[in-house]
């Protein structure tokens, strides 16, 4: 096969470099735009495989550019990178075509997509980062990529939204820039190792270090939305449900947890990070946010807000696997980042066709929705079932790697956590089944009669990740399954 | 006497000459302008050549040498401050040739080009002098020819703050003067090898605090900060590009010099320094939130831009001042073109839309989209987001201070930071706010080939972000002073 | 009391006399005067400086400044002269 080392970077180009293009791309050549959009998903899809392949194989990636004396600008593609840059190439598809559908005739589509693909672009750089300062440089360019995606409907609300997702997330991004010039200068490198680079520092200066955790875990997050930092997350759901579902899946509240997962596991290191005290905080954190986002979900009727309280939940599962300081949990964690991407993408494109198809945006509107949008609401179901953790859904195996993590960390409230946390999942997601299979439509009002017209790039995208929610779960042992990698990326970082 | 043609001539002279031919030829005055940009950038060019093989050059003018006689020196530094003042000159008047194109703007036209080739001459005069008393002469040529390009609408509102900066300018001036003779009443030099190591006395001291208080009120330092806003919100788009990104640098670069040279005489003057530079980061901050025109909004993020950049010169004490100039230069060269790009756009944008009220930027259908993008951009840079030059500056200011354990410096440009966001956020939600809008936005309005220039200078203040070893390993060529040939 | 001390007081006197003109003239040209006023005491302190007990002669250079300064100072004066006339030519041709 040919050897290219510049692979990572043509990865990260397919998209960086799409955006010009569309940006430049007059309104009207909307055929133009859309082979361009999903020939370059395509290719990036397949360029990834590649990556994938021979990055199982052993080959190691590496590319180093100096930005000053000694910083580097480092590309490098571990196995780590390649789960995330995975998860993100094969969403960046199914959700180009749905955007295509979705914005078929809205305004400023060269602007949407042209941001879309930065944000991508932004994704697919923060996956590979090597090292902080680069991670810094994509974390900054998702802020401003997704700023425009977020008000992209130039109303007031959503600009009111963006303000808000601004200032959180650019002064997220301004800790993080303080946490970054602290590791600088307090371990001379920012480079991501497995087992950590502060090992040394932690010995003479305790303090310091605890203090450089705390700084680098708020700033990331602020992207996670971990309490007390999620207020943005219910907020910025006024986007439009492409944006929304890529936002959860995808790219802002990942690339937080993405980057928890870095800081724990190659910036301090699990032991580093365990002897300095600071995991079980860590834990008790997620913790705390798994609960309270479920409990907040409870009470929305908005369906896009009872999902975004939903992701606030769910996404911290990922920081608790990962502060549990277990191989296990990590498992669990590392598996639940591409299984919470599938979940919540296929929800919010379903959401997304709801409120497309039948006018439908709040759970009390949804009676008898399942027959208007058979489809539609199946894989909702599938996707709601899977975050419930009911197998052999995705959801399930994540949290069945957790519970057994939290088991073999000795921490016992970890079952009691996950537990309480399903049952309120349930809570808050069988009622909206319950109304969309088993109740009939109301006679007036929003519930429209007769069937509602969406095109199969509205209706299939949702499908597809239903059935990648199944696959996922049902065939987990299979090699290259999100779980098998995550097997062999957990054996790095515990450095077994 | 033989003269030998060097590009450090060059770059002085033929400005010079050019301003003398086109203020009499006004017919040709763009065409005498270009060439005269052409020659000139030429000549920048083979003396950076020189300067990259052979490290700092110098040429004594006249034959008279140091230390009274005119010298001419020339290191990274300098073609660093040579070469952005031709890179942003030029796309300035390329831009200048659009927005001038007016019937009604012949006079402005007329005027234009003598005035910035004259400006031109001043600049790059200062930065090759190697005495301060021709950095006096050239100084005044540069404040001259400034007011004549702040007024040059001719607009009561431009003449009236072409009045005060002239005020500013003649008083800046008078203490620069007296600072330049107490200087030489103390040592009997005035080049700069004269001043390296001489004894901090008192008297020297208070000599160069007038030489700084002077230039503070060049560059507009708060609190002297009071001419600025007005004069540079009130010129015409290319003049307030050439008046923000290129003139205000020319006295910090001054100031930059002296403290390459003159160790600073105490710890406290040098924190009081940061401390100015913090009021305006936090002044100038507050007020571009307040700002009801766009362009009296870039005009205040000038004055807290060049706060920020005496924050980086006084980030890490005295003891860092051997580092912290760089960081400084840096932060000089990305505000030179990030705010040239910037000036320039608004300029566009209000010649699309026909005003510049932010708070009625969203009620139009016409959006200029090129000059909104190239303002966000430039805004990126001014903020200090990453890769641009002015986050490599900030990183670098940041990383100094820290590692000298400066906390309140960090703490002070973090605060600026989150100031700009929050007042450039104000003009990017006129900008993409639709739904006060009345007729139907029309797609792509106007495009137009007048955006390429600030677009240009945009990308640039982005792009350069990665070629920031370079750059700083450049500016590092010559320094420091008396280690050249 | 030396000559050169007493020619120095004056121009400390004169610059600051110029100063606090300058900083409350409310009138434009009031301003300029006072700012002339400033450059003449600059010059008496430098030229002060330059002064030596006789039969030593005086420094050349601070000359030199000073008059440099002067030529500055006239053409800066010649400037504001003009935007002054500028402006109160507007302003009548507004009220009008």
């Amino acid at each position: 096969m040919m050897d290219a080392p510049l692979l990572p970077l043509f990865i990260l180009l397919t998209s960086l470099l799409a955006a010009p293009i569309l940006f430049a791309l007059p309104e009207r050549a909307a055929r133009l735009r859309t082979a361009i959009n999903l020939g370059m998903a395509a290719l990036k899809v397949a360029l990834v495989g590649w990556l994938s392949i021979k990055v199982s194989q052993g080959v190691i990636y590496d590319l180093r550019f100096e930005m000053l004396p000694g910083l580097e600008f480092k590309l490098q593609a571990d196995p780590l990178a390649i789960l995330f840059i995975a998860l993100s190439a094969v969403l960046w598809l199914i959700t180009t075509i749905y955007s295509v559908g979705y914005l078929e005739h809205g305004p400023h589509r060269a602007r949407f997509f042209g941001f879309f693909s930065l944000c991508v672009a932004a994704t697919v750089g923060i996956a590979l980062s090597g090292n902080l300062f680069t991670f810094l440089l994509f974390y900054e360019l998702l802020t401003l990529a997704t700023y425009p995606l977020v008000i992209h409907r130039g109303t007031a609300e959503a600009l009111r939204a963006g303000r808000i997702y601004l200032i959180y997330t650019l002064a997220g991004g301004l800790v993080l820039l303080l946490g970054t010039l602290g590791l600088w200068v307090l371990a001379g490198t920012t480079d991501f190792v497995p087992g950590g680079v502060l090992a040394d520092v932690v010995a003479e200066n305790r303090l310091a270090a605890q203090l450089l955790f705390v700084v680098l875990i708020g700033a990331l997050g602020v992207k996670a939305a971990l309490v007390p930092f999620h207020r943005w997350l219910p907020i910025a759901m006024v986007a439009p449900a492409p944006v929304s579902a890529l936002l959860h899946a995808v790219a802002v509240v990942k690339a937080g947890a993405f980057g928890i997962m870095r800081v724990v596991y190659e910036v301090f290191g699990i032991e580093t990070a365990q002897t300095l005290g600071m995991t079980a905080p860590l834990a008790a954190l997620a913790g705390v946010t798994i609960i309270y986002g479920s409990i907040r979900a409870i009470t929305q009727d908005d369906i896009k807000k009872r999902l975004a309280y939903s992701t606030v939940s769910q996404v911290s599962y990922i920081t608790l696997g990962v502060a549990l300081a277990s191989p296990i949990a990590a498992v669990g964690a590392l598996a639940h980042l591409i299984h919470q991407g599938l979940m919540k993408i296929t929800m919010f494109m379903a959401a997304g066709n709801l409120a497309e198809g039948l006018g439908v945006k709040r759970v009390s509107q949804m009676d008898g929705v399942g027959r208007a949008m058979p489809g539609t609401m199946l894989a909702f179901t599938l996707a709601a079932l899977g975050m419930i953790g009911l197998p052999p859904l995705a959801g399930f195996v994540s949290k069945w790697y957790l519970a057994q993590g939290g088991l073999q960390a000795d921490q016992v409230w970890v079952i009691a956590l996950l537990l309480g946390s399903s049952l309120l999942n349930a809570i808050y997601f069988l009622p909206m089944l319950h109304r969309a299979w088993f109740r009939d439509a109301a006679p007036e009002g929003t519930g429209a009669p007769g069937r509602p017209r969406i095109g199969w790039m509205l209706a299939a995208p949702p499908v597809t990740t239903a059935v990648l929610v199944l696959v996922a779960g049902s065939f987990a042992n299979a090699p290259f399954s999100p779980l098998e990698w995550t097997r062999f990326i957990v054996a790095i970082e515990y450095q077994e | 006497m033989s003269v030998e043609i060097s590009p450090m001539i060059l770059s002085v002279f033929v400005p010079l000459f050019g301003a003398i031919a086109a203020f009499v030829l006004p017919r040709a005055a763009a065409l005498i302008g270009f060439a005269t940009l052409v020659l000139t950038s030429g000549a920048v060019a083979w003396l950076a050549r020189d300067v990259l093989a052979a490290g700092a050059v110098g040429l004594p003018l006249g034959g008279w040498g140091a230390p009274l006689g005119i010298d001419l020196r020339a290191d990274g530094l300098s073609v660093a401050m040579l070469a952005l003042t031709s890179v942003v000159g030029f796309l300035v008047s390329i831009a200048a040739l659009d927005s001038l194109k007016g019937p009604e703007q012949a006079r402005q036209r007329q005027y234009f080009w003598p005035l910035w080739l004259l400006l031109l001459t001043g600049m790059n005069g200062v930065y090759l002098s190697t005495d301060i008393f021709n950095l006096y002469v050239m100084i005044e040529v540069i404040a001259l020819a400034a007011v004549g390009l702040t007024v040059l609408s001719g607009s009561r509102a431009a003449l009236q703050a072409g009045l005060d900066y002239m005020y500013a300018s003649i008083f800046g001036a008078l203490l620069f003067l007296m600072g330049v003779g107490f200087v030489y009443l103390q040592l009997g030099r005035l080049d700069f090898a004269g001043l390296t190591g001489a004894a901090p006395t008192g008297a020297l001291i208070a000599a160069l605090a007038l030489i700084f208080v002077g230039l503070a009120l060049k560059t507009a330092l708060f609190p002297l900060h009071f001419w600025l806003p007005a004069a540079h919100a009130n010129a015409t788009a290319p003049a307030s590009a050439l008046l923000s990104g290129l003139v205000v640098k020319a006295a910090l670069y001054v100031v930059l010099r002296l403290a390459q040279y003159m160790p600073f005489p105490s710890e406290n003057l040098l924190t009081l320094v940061g401390l100015m530079g913090a009021g305006a980061v936090i002044w100038g901050g507050v007020q571009a939130l307040r700002a009801e025109r766009l362009k009296l909004l870039v005009a205040w993020s000038t004055v807290a831009q060049i706060g920020l950049i005496f924050v980086a010169f006084a980030r890490a004490g005295e003891v860092g001042l051997s580092e912290s100039w760089k960081a400084a230069a840096l932060l000089i060269l990305a505000h030179g073109i990030a705010k040239a790009a910037m000036f320039l756009a608004a300029g566009r944008i209000k010649d699309e839309i026909g005003h510049d009220v932010i708070r009625d930027l969203d009620r139009t259908p016409i959006r200029p989209t090129l000059a909104q993008f190239t303002f966000a951009l430039a805004a990126i840079s001014l903020i200090g987001l990453p890769p641009s030059l002015g986050f490599i500056g900030k990183w670098s200011l940041m990383e100094g201070a820290m590692a000298a354990g400066y906390w309140h410096w960090v703490g002070v440009t973090m605060a600026g930071t989150l100031l700009s966001v929050a007042y450039f956020s104000r003009v990017f939600a006129g900008f993409l706010r639709f739904d006060r809008v009345r007729a139907p936005v029309g797609e792509h309005q106007g495009w137009a080939l007048a955006d390429a220039a600030p677009l240009t200078l945009a990308l640039m203040a982005i792009g350069l972000g990665l070629l920031a070893a370079p750059v700083l390993s450049f500016i590092e060529i010559g320094y420091p002073f008396g280690v050249a040939p | 009391m030396t000559p050169d001390l007493i020619y120095g007081l004056t121009g400390v006197a004169v610059f600051g006399i110029g100063l606090v003109g300058a900083l409350s003239a409310q009138d434009r040209l009031r301003r300029v005067l006072a700012l002339k006023l400033c450059s003449v005491g600059a010059g008496f302190l430098l030229v002060v400086g330059a002064w030596r007990e006789p039969p030593a002669a005086p420094d050349p250079v601070p000359h030199a400044l000073v008059i440099t300064g002067i030529v500055v100072m006239v053409s800066a004066t010649a400037v504001a002269l003009a935007l002054i006339r500028r402006l109160q030519t507007l302003e009548a041709t507004d009220e009008r």
